[in-house]
């Protein structure tokens, strides 16, 4: 007699990849190795001043005398950093306009469903009724394109490549860079600072709110390389902005590293949104492959009334070490970190926020949902400071976890330091499993099980995805989806 | 025409039979109530015919018009027409009934070669059924059954019938912590489903709920068989004399 068929929410996960195919273009690269030779030769090609050189110099030395951080939750073999790659570019003159990019990087950004003509962008606009978003485009170590740049000039606003920014900006980036996240803060942080190839530079002048979505997207193409992009957004007073980043990378079997620095600086009155969706090849369902993924992200709220809010949807790369930070300087500043980590697989993911309270009156609010399928490891690791200095300071903190299947695993690690009478911190934590009534319930009202998981994990990450751009909420959801497809076991 | 064909079934749950054969025909329009004291088999028979994983179905079978159930899956049963109120209906935080709703109407109407339903015609008769059914209509943005009241989560249930319109529905136990008017609200929703090209089966412990949808049969199930069967006047008998003098 024919036994019922037990559809588990596990069976209904495999993942599939979209993004993991190779450009084949000339790459002209550096020999792998890391050295101060290296550091220099990095400097040399992009023909950056003198002051940049020592600062990488510099950088590359205090980086020899730190380790590894060995405290996140995370298990992988040493990185090898002799047998990396520090930069890669596409062979050939840079181009200096969309048309001289090279038609076969143009298809990359396509297949990825990343616009690139703001003609066709704004043609687009009419169908669909969306606004544009202007882009810069990196690919391995060098901006490609930057969109809508003469419409944002028009509006005093700077969005330029890294590089771009070295020379026609030298003040600000001087005046910035390094302020909020210091070369010496972490090991990962001194590697970039040395070795950072390219990445974004914003500036939103005094009053001015951005007339469009800023983004930048970074795709890892070469093998043997690392990326290692730096991102800096300056918002003065009283302006706004809200910046997207997206990441992707051909699947590969041997391990990518990516370590990026990202400083945001929120000066009085200005707000900065910055949400990323992250969805760099995660590996393959033995765990072999996938971006090593170690990065830095700290956004300072120096002004009174200030506001800086991290979005993170990540569900890629092998292993991610990240913790978007806000450092409350500003009086009545706020920060926020609204997170959705997915891992699958064999996927590793150690992420949170540190919240540091300066301020008077300062509010920070963290909502951290963590999915873990398959073999996963999901840690929270958030860190409360209520300064001694900080009258008034509240935190709300809330992390949950949904598991599906028994063999994942997830962890929360939540740190509070305060010292003060006057400070409120609440914590809420929950875990949960996608429970087989639950499955039996969607499946029972007709709905496929693959649609039935996504359904329910869509759900649970809903308070995350209202914090999106419209556009981004949408494409967020569809990777969960495609994240969670495949076929029933 | 025969709706819902059970013949000897036997199931069992982890080596144990709980059903231990049973036949059952429910005829276009017809209302079958089972009742049976607690523990008997009732929800094991329905949630197995439904689908759900753990049971194992020793011997018989059991149709849906032409369509063997027991050969399907579970979103296969419910796409041939069959559906289940849950005794105990779960939440799915976050998301929200008319999500929800509307996923599992256009699964239903995919399986049949049709297009995804309008989303003005389905808000629409989604609004009425649930002002039908007494329920908020703030409920509809809610996660389904999300810090749902007991009896509201027996009124969604009803919804979600009167909204996907199945072939034959099978209620356990809706009538279950019911306040009296709630009650009544259930029983016209029950009412309004049955019709000549539709079956009913009710698993019930009152025959409160009997009074307002009349029965055609009444089962009474003890230790996983139908030990009696009647028309209505077999509830009423049974709420007078209880179940022992049925056990021999
Ligand atoms: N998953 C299970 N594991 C173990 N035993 C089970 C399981 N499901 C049902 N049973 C057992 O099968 C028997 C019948 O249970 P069932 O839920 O079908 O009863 P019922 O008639 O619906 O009772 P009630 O009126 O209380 O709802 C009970 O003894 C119950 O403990
Ligand atoms: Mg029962």
């Amino acid at each position: 007699m024919k036994l019922q068929e037990p559809r588990k929410p596990e069976e209904v996960l495999a993942q599939e990849y979209t993004a993991g195919f190779v450009t084949n273009i000339e790459t002209e690269s550096l020999p792998p190795g890391l050295s101060e030779e290296v550091v220099r030769k990095i400097s040399e090609l992009k023909s950056e001043p003198e002051w940049l050189t020592e600062w990488r110099v510099d950088a590359f030395h205090k980086w020899l005398e730190m380790e590894e951080p060995k405290w996140a939750h995370l298990e992988y073999p040493a990185i090898d950093f002799q047998k990396i790659s520090y930069f890669a570019r596409p062979k050939g003159e840079p181009p200096k306009s969309l048309d001289e990019v090279d038609p076969e990087i143009l298809q990359t950004y396509e297949k990825l469903g990343i616009p690139l003509h703001e003609q066709k962008m704004l043609a687009g606009v009419v169908e669909t009724e969306t606004t544009p978003v202007a882009v810069d485009a990196v690919f391995d170590s060098v901006s490609i394109a930057t969109t809508f740049k003469n419409t944002l000039r028009e509006h005093g606003v700077i969005f330029c490549s890294f590089s771009e920014a070295v020379e026609s900006h030298p003040d600000l980036l001087r005046q910035y860079l390094g302020k909020v996240v210091p070369i010496r803060d972490n090991f990962y942080s001194a590697l970039n600072s040395a070795v950072f190839s390219d990445g974004s530079f914003v500036y939103i002048p005094k009053g001015v709110r951005c007339p469009m979505e800023l983004s930048t997207y970074f795709r890892i193409n070469a093998a043997n390389t690392g990326q290692f992009e730096r991102t800096l957004i300056i918002a003065d007073e009283g302006s706004h902005v809200s910046y997207l980043e997206g990441c992707t990378a051909p699947m590969r079997d041997e391990n990518q590293l990516h370590a990026a620095v990202v400083e945001l600086i929120a000066l009085d009155d200005a707000e900065i949104k910055y949400s990323t969706v992250q969805n760099w090849y995660p590996g393959d369902e033995h765990g072999r492959g996938g971006i090593y993924n170690f990065v830095t992200k700290r956004g300072m709220c120096r002004g009174a009334r200030s506001h800086i809010s991290w979005t993170q949807v990540e569900t890629g790369s092998a292993i991610t070490w990240k913790y978007p930070s806000v450092i409350l300087r500003g009086d009545h500043s706020v920060g926020e970190f609204y997170s959705v980590a997915l891992t699958n697989n064999h996927q590793q993911a150690d992420t949170g926020t540190k919240m540091t309270h300066i301020g008077n009156n300062t509010k920070s609010t963290i909502i951290s949902k963590g999915i873990s399928a398959g073999k996963s490891s999901n840690a929270y690791r958030g860190l409360v400071r209520m300064n001694p200095g900080a009258r008034n300071a509240r935190n709300f903190t809330q992390c949950d976890s949904l598991l599906i299947g028994s063999e994942c695993a997830a962890h929360t690690f939540p740190y509070i330091e305060s010292k003060r009478r006057d400070s409120i911190v609440e914590h809420e934590a929950t875990a949960t499993r996608v429970s087989e009534d639950q499955m039996f319930l969607c499946q029972q009202r007709g709905i496929d099980p693959e649609k039935a998981v996504s359904m329910i994990v869509n759900g649970f990450c809903k308070e995350v995805f209202r914090t999106l751009p419209m556009e981004f909420a949408m494409e967020a959801s569809k990777l969960l989806e495609v994240s969670l497809e495949g076929a029933v076991g | 025409m025969t709706l819902l064909d059970i013949v000897d079934l036997h199931i069992s749950v982890e080596e144990r039979e709980i059903i231990k054969g049973i036949d059952l025909q429910v005829e276009a329009g017809e209302i079958h109530a089972i009742m049976g004291p607690n523990g008997s088999g009732k929800s094991t028979l329905t949630n197995a015919l439904a689908g759900q994983e753990g049971y194992q179905i020793n011997h018989g079978s059991a149709h849906l018009e032409d369509k063997d159930l027991l050969e399907l899956s579970v979103e296969e049963r419910a796409r041939a027409g069959l559906f289940l109120a849950f005794q105990y209906p779960v939440e799915l935080p976050g998301v929200s009934n008319v999500e929800f709703l509307k996923t599992a109407v256009d699964s239903l109407r995919r399986a049949n070669g049709l297009d995804d339903i309008s989303t003005v015609n389905f808000m629409k008769e989604l609004r009425q059924l649930v002002k039908k059914l007494d329920l908020d209509p703030e409920i509809l943005k809610r996660g389904v059954n999300e810090g749902f009241s007991g009896g509201e989560r027996k009124r969604n249930e009803i919804v979600q019938l009167l909204c996907l319109k199945p072939r034959v529905a099978l209620l356990d136990e809706t009538d279950s912590g019911l306040d009296i008017d709630a009650l009544q609200t259930v029983a016209r929703g029950i009412k309004e489903f049955r019709s000549p090209r539709t079956g009913i089966v009710l698993v019930t412990h009152y025959q409160r709920l009997l009074e307002f949808v009349q029965p055609d049969y009444v089962h009474v199930m003890l230790d996983g068989r139908l030990v009696r069967s009647g028309d209505a006047s077999l509830a009423l008998e049974l709420e007078a004399k209880g179940y022992a003098w049925l056990e021999n």
